[in-house]
């Protein structure tokens, strides 16, 4: 965590949200520490090791923990120790905790963080224990209280079209281990594609749903919108997902170039800025009068093809140039079209 | 130095916690250890300290003793303190696991993170195993999210540099912020516009360069029946359909087309295409779309759009 830097001079804002720069190491500590004894409290013994782990800390920061909490000492009227803790052949037991028995309130942001994501996993299809959401949402609102208000001035809207019925059966060929045949569409190539896949799961990323799955056409692991789903069966043949399918790292992003791929350069003018948006571009620069040159990387450069005919004059292949001769003749061909 | 520091904030909370009346400043330093001798250095301290323990979230709370002269103290309310009795079956604890994984990696990541430790205190088991077959994730690449979040949270208006769609350069304006919304994997700030007393719709990967606060706390009213949510979805969705496009497609083509499409028939002047009709409300956007299709989608009427997707493909060529 970093000083202040994201917020202005003289500014009180409250805390940032996640990072809270503003917390210092020595209060960042003190929360963990209000953490801690409850955490204890309320399951009476626990192990050294399960706790350090639940903490996210080395055994040797816990105890180091657990001997600043034996060690409070107030001093008056009479001094006296208000924290009685021992941690004998790894298991804790706090018997004196006096005020802080009890963890603290959730603040707005850590309230807001996680009703704001219960509501949305309410939306996603596919996820069928809906009555255990609605549950925890309430059991959560009621505990949050004030600070889970300004969670309704936040929503996330999941992108369903269509997509609920397909990613219940897909649910149920995950539940049952059965293989699936999907009709599924490319628009990058505008191609409507049949294809076996053993489902894995599904994600719900950047608002769009997705099957994760080992395609037997293409031997690998593939990720399918739902929403580009023309038609799914689920078969009777039993799934069988091949020991090297790797589900991807969701936390390094969905999508990542390798090293076989083409380097695309466009350049964009100010109507074709939204390209940057939409695209996972590698590089984006700014040039003179709202333009823009970016940077991407693609295992297939038809979609780019298709890309350049729908930005016209708005934007340009600039590199490879064999990708900017073949635009230059999909345009004239289609023209013919009208000639 | 870190240590000794946390060991009298510690000390001061277990002390105002457990305070039944107002304690004064100098009552707190003889109570807790650590404060400096002088008493400048200390009160210097002391109100560093408060600040921290606000920080937190810690409800410090000031008033008059009946008994104390006149001086005001401090304490900690207990009911304000502790977080109320919340139990979860393992199937809650679950979802709840589930919810905080979803901000992983985004702007909310280290609250959520806080949150679970704190309902974990609290008793519940919310392990971060993964719910089988589910993985949702929130990003907020936007560097204008964690800002807009605080203005939000603390109804306080912004300004901000935004690019407008197509637009070359950016316009300052300045926002009453009510809600941000993600639709379709993006965010987007709804409010009332303050130049032109309109309710507006931002689109965070618009906004260029940071965001200011242009008041304090607590000076933004999100009006009753506010529905951010539903203005974002209003602004979003294209108008009703108005007109028909006719279209000459290559057969064993145009999916995309073919998936909004009214009808579709063999077009009986020319083996090997359908002729295809598409409603459409927005001809910048369709015009496009069908461009991108090259030498597999003709248009044959509206006159209009035809024109454009020629003119869009002699751009291309160009």
């Amino acid at each position: 965590m970093t000083a202040a830097a994201a917020a202005g001079p003289g500014e009180r804002s409250g805390a940032r949200p996640g990072a809270a720069p503003r917390v210092t190491p020595a209060a960042d500590r003190l929360q963990r520490l209000l953490a801690l004894v409850p955490y204890v409290v309320s399951r009476k013994v626990v192990g050294l090791a399960d706790t350090a782990a639940a903490f996210g800390v080395s055994e040797r920061e816990l105890v180091d923990d657990l001997n600043l909490l034996w060690c409070v000492e107030l001093r008056s009227p009479d001094p006296y120790c208000p924290i009685d803790l021992s941690y004998e052949a790894g298991e804790i037991v706090v018997s004196e905790a006096e005020s802080i028995d009890r963890p603290l309130r959730l603040g707005v942001d850590e309230a807001c963080a996680l009703l704001v994501a219960l509501r949305m996993l309410a939306e996603v299809p596919g996820l069928e224990d809906r009555s255990a959401l609605s549950r925890t949402i309430a059991k959560l609102e009621a505990a949050a209280g004030a600070a889970g208000a300004v969670s309704a001035q936040v929503a996330v809207q999941v992108d369903d079209r269509g997509a609920r019925s397909v990613a219940a059966r897909v649910r149920d060929a995950l539940d049952r281990g059965r293989r699936l045949h999907l009709s599924y569409y490319v628009p990058g190539r505008d191609e409507a594609t049949e294809r076996d896949v053993d489902p894995m799961r599904l994600l719900v990323v950047e608002g769009r749903t997705y099957l994760e799955g080992w395609c037997l056409r293409a031997e690998e692991v593939r990720l399918f919108r739902l929403d580009r789903v023309l038609a799914l069966a689920v078969l009777d043949q039993a799934a069988s997902v091949p020991a090297q399918a790797q589900p991807r790292d969701v936390d390094q992003g969905l999508f990542r170039p390798s090293a076989d791929d083409v380097q695309v350069e466009l350049e964009l003018s100010a109507p074709g800025r939204w390209v940057a948006e939409y695209y996972p571009c590698e590089r984006v620069d700014d040039l003179p009068d709202g333009r823009l040159r970016v940077r991407l990387r693609t295992p297939d450069t038809r979609w780019v093809r298709r890309l350049a005919l729908r930005l016209g004059e708005d934007g340009r292949v600039t590199s490879p140039a064999e990708l900017a001769a073949q635009v230059r003749d999909d345009a004239a061909a289609a023209l013919a079209q009208y000639a | 130095m870190s240590r000794r520091k946390t060991e009298r904030l510690l000390s001061l909370v277990v002390c105002l916690l457990s305070a039944r009346r107002y304690l004064t400043a100098s009552q707190i330093r003889e109570a807790v250890p650590g404060y400096p001798e002088s008493f400048d250095a200390f009160k210097r301290m002391f109100e560093r300290d408060k600040d921290e323990l606000r920080e937190l979230g810690i409800p410090l709370e000031t008033g008059v003793s009946p008994t104390a002269e006149e001086e005001p103290g401090y304490r900690i309310p207990r009911q304000a303190y502790v977080l109320p009795e919340i139990r979860l079956e393992p199937d809650e604890a679950a979802v709840l696991g589930l919810a905080a994984r979803t901000w992983r990696r985004a702007e909310l990541a280290g609250a959520a993170a806080g949150a679970l430790l704190k309902l974990r205190a609290a008793g519940i088991d919310a392990e971060e195993t993964t719910q089988p077959g589910i993985e949702p994730r929130l990003r907020t690449g936007e560097a204008a999210f964690g800002r807009l979040w605080e203005a939000v949270r603390d109804r306080r208006p912004v300004s901000f540099g935004y690019r407008a769609a197509g637009r070359s350069s950016s316009q300052q304006r300045r926002l009453e912020p009510w809600g941000v919304v993600n639709r379709h994997g993006r965010w987007y700030v709804v409010g009332r516009d303050a130049d032109r007393g309109q309710t507006r719709v931002f689109r965070l990967s618009r906004i260029d360069g940071p965001v200011s606060f242009r008041g304090p706390s607590g000076t933004v009213t999100v009006p009753d029946g506010a529905d951010v949510r539903e203005l974002v979805r209003e602004w979003d969705t294209a108008p009703h359909a108005l007109r028909t496009a006719v279209l000459q497609v290559r057969q064993e083509s145009g999916y995309g087309l073919r998936r909004s499409a009214t009808t579709v028939r063999p077009d009986p002047r020319r083996a090997g295409w359908d002729l295809v009709e598409v409603p459409f409300s927005d001809p910048g956007w369709q015009c496009e779309h069908l461009a991108s299709f090259g030498a597999d989608v003709i248009v044959v009427e509206p006159a209009d759009l035809r024109e454009a997707v020629i003119g869009r493909l002699k751009g291309a060529l160009a």
